[in-house]
């Protein structure tokens, strides 16, 4: 059935060359590089100016006192916090994409799609970063509990404590470190073991062949589905929205969930043009690159969608409680520009420039738009993350821009390392040959 | 039927397969094709017809462009040049609270201007009565026109033609266009 395909000297596996290898081994040098060069100029800017210098303390009481949600304590500002909150940034939006990429693959299988059934290896290689990621997310999380998340420290809850803070205190029940590790490693465990099962039985279907494993595929992946739906929006209420903890959004888990999503879709999409830029994938045709390119352009405007949907009730309600979330953000010299971009690179940028139907057809377009997007994302997670852990004492410099090469030379080392365990063409997936001839 | 009308050779084909061959080796001849008609959708009819790009969604753009600016010309003018208002402690332009109405007009109207635009473009207007070469080809059967005058062969010639590519049965038919 696949016979013809592949006599047309097509490669069937992803070989990782060595100079691709180099080059992620320059751009980890360069990340830890960037990053010391960025801490140390924190920690000397941090030596320059003390705490009692009269200037510093108007700067970061300017929202403060304008706002007295604020007025509970905070410790002061450590340099380390912001090499915390860029781990906790890069932590949550690379697990985000890998796991983003395994419900993309669930998707497919409980929809029976079957244009994208030559496809499904890119997605399966992604997901390889889910153990990886989710070890780095507990063991960050234990060395940087206290300075990430307000609501781990002990004194909060202590009525004695003149630190005490009710409002934190009526939402114990939920935040507490036992439930919440108890949150975090269920669910991990859980996305994990649905994911080697869909390995397990991917392999499995490669060798013996028949419908039986894409039955029980179809099967898996609607648990998974069912499951990721809830257990993602807690996830991103634990791991994001429990930062600023004060504040709430009904909409936070969409919210996250959109923006993981799009970034994993845009992963994707820009790996299989890669990918067929290389010689690998020849059987992917540009109808299935159109529905991927269609994918980015939607779900972009989808998170402008929920991203807007937060910004007005909030906006137009008006209730102080709510609106510090935004006043954080736009009331500041260092966040207002990047609120600003995150808008313009995850909504203005993919709306206009992938609307026509060529842009999504020719991958020269799609290869500007789909880096673009993922960088638009993590901004978008940058903007979630920093300003509640560091207040007024953010910034973007190199630290920033060192710690995501750090994570992203990792992150593709792995998942480029995983495409190489399974053929890149699932040769038995019952679809198959409707990929090959999707046509639209 | 009067005469004045203009002659076209008409091909019945019972399937798809056989028309979409068809129309491959009828333009192969250097035949002009008028027109082809089909009772549903076959899939990738308009590669083998040679038809461009439909322009609707420029026609889609355009609607969608005069809804927005006319929703926001609406709430400008009222909320903000006619008769300012507070409103929540907004400003007189409060431009977010706009985007959902903004939003919706523009939906609605290219929406509404893609269906119109189509409906005209494609002689289904409240005004006009469509072209039916043969009734047929609301049913079960494809039906292929060939204009006469435009093509060299003659009428015997293009029937002929037909015929071997698989027509069920051709007719002469004259109609005004």
């Amino acid at each position: 059935m696949f016979k013809h395909y592949r006599d047309s000297s097509m490669k069937e596996r992803f070989e990782f060359m060595s100079s691709t290898k180099k080059s992620l081994m320059f751009l980890l040098i360069a990340g830890i590089l960037l990053s010391i060069l960025g801490t140390y100029q924190i920690i000397s800017a941090d030596h320059a100016h003390s705490y009692d210098d009269p200037t510093h303390s108007i700067e970061s009481s300017s929202y403060e006192d304008n706002y007295p949600i604020d007025e509970n304590y905070h410790p002061p500002f450590k340099w380390y916090q912001r090499l915390y909150s860029n781990l906790w940034i890069n932590i949550v939006y690379f697990l985000g994409i890998s796991i983003s990429a395994i419900f993309f693959v669930a998707i497919q299988y409980v929809s029976q799609a079957g244009w994208s059934a030559g496809i499904l290896r890119v997605p399966l290689a992604i997901g390889r970063w889910l153990p990886i990621g989710s070890l780095l997310m507990l063991i960050v999380f234990a060395i940087t509990n206290h300075d990430i998340f307000h609501w781990t420290h002990e004194y909060l809850y202590d009525k004695s404590d003149p630190r005490y803070d009710y409002v934190i205190d009526g939402k114990k029940a939920y935040l507490n470190l036992p439930f919440f590790l108890g949150r975090m490693v269920f669910f991990l465990g859980i996305w994990y073991l649905f994911y080697s099962l869909i390995l397990k039985h991917v392999a499995k279907e490669d060798e013996k062949g028949g419908s039986e494993s894409w039955k029980k595929l179809f099967t898996i992946s609607t648990i998974f589905v069912v499951f990721y739906a809830f257990s993602q929006s807690v996830a991103a209420w634990d791991w994001v929205l429990s930062i600023d903890t004060h504040w709430f959004s009904t909409m936070f888990g969409w919210y996250v969930f959109a923006s993981w999503w799009v970034s994993a879709l845009a992963l994707i999409t820009y790996m299989i043009i890669i990918l067929k830029d290389n010689g690998y994938l020849s059987f992917v045709n540009h109808s299935v690159i159109h529905d991927l390119g269609k994918h980015v352009f939607a779900f972009s405007v989808f998170w402008t969608y929920i991203w807007f949907s937060q910004f007005l009730l909030i906006y137009y309600a008006n209730i102080p409680e709510e609106t510090i979330y935004f006043v954080e953000r736009l009331d500041s010299d260092t966040y207002y520009p990047f609120f600003m971009v995150n808008l313009i690179l995850n909504f203005f940028f993919p709306f206009l420039f992938l609307m026509t139907r060529a842009s999504k057809r020719f991958t020269r377009f799609l290869k500007i738009a789909c880096p673009i997007v993922l960088f638009g994302h993590f901004i978008d997670f940058y903007l979630m993350i920093t300003p509640g852990v560091l207040k007024a004492n953010g910034g973007f410099g190199f630290l920033e821009i060192g710690l995501l090469f750090i994570f992203l030379s990792a992150f593709l080392y792995v998942i480029l390392q995983g495409l190489t365990k399974l053929p890149l063409v699932a040769k038995n997936h019952p679809m198959l040959e409707e990929s090959l001839h999707h046509d639209i | 039927m009067s005469d004045s009308g203009t002659k076209f050779v008409i091909g019945i084909y019972e399937d798809e397969d056989v028309l979409l061959n068809a129309i491959s080796s009828v333009r192969e001849k250097g035949v002009s094709i008028y027109e082809v008609y089909s009772p549903f959708p076959v899939h990738g009819i308009e590669d083998k017809l040679g038809y461009k790009r439909s322009r609707l969604s420029i026609a889609a753009f355009c609607f969608g462009f005069l809804g927005l600016s006319l929703a926001l010309t609406m709430m400008i003018g009222m909320m903000t040049i006619d008769w300012p208002m507070i409103i929540g402690g907004k400003d007189f332009l409060p431009l977010p609270v706009f985007i959902p109405v903004t939003f919706e007009m523009t939906v609605l109207l290219s929406a509404f201007g893609m269906v119109g635009t189509f409906f005209v473009i494609s002689d289904l207007k409240p005004w006009g009565i469509p072209k039916t070469f043969d009734l047929r080809s609301t049913d079960n059967k494809h039906v292929m026109a060939i204009e006469i005058e435009k093509n060299q062969m003659n009428e015997v010639e293009l029937k002929k033609l037909l015929v071997s590519n698989g027509a069920s049965e051709t007719s002469i038919k004259v109609m005004d266009v």
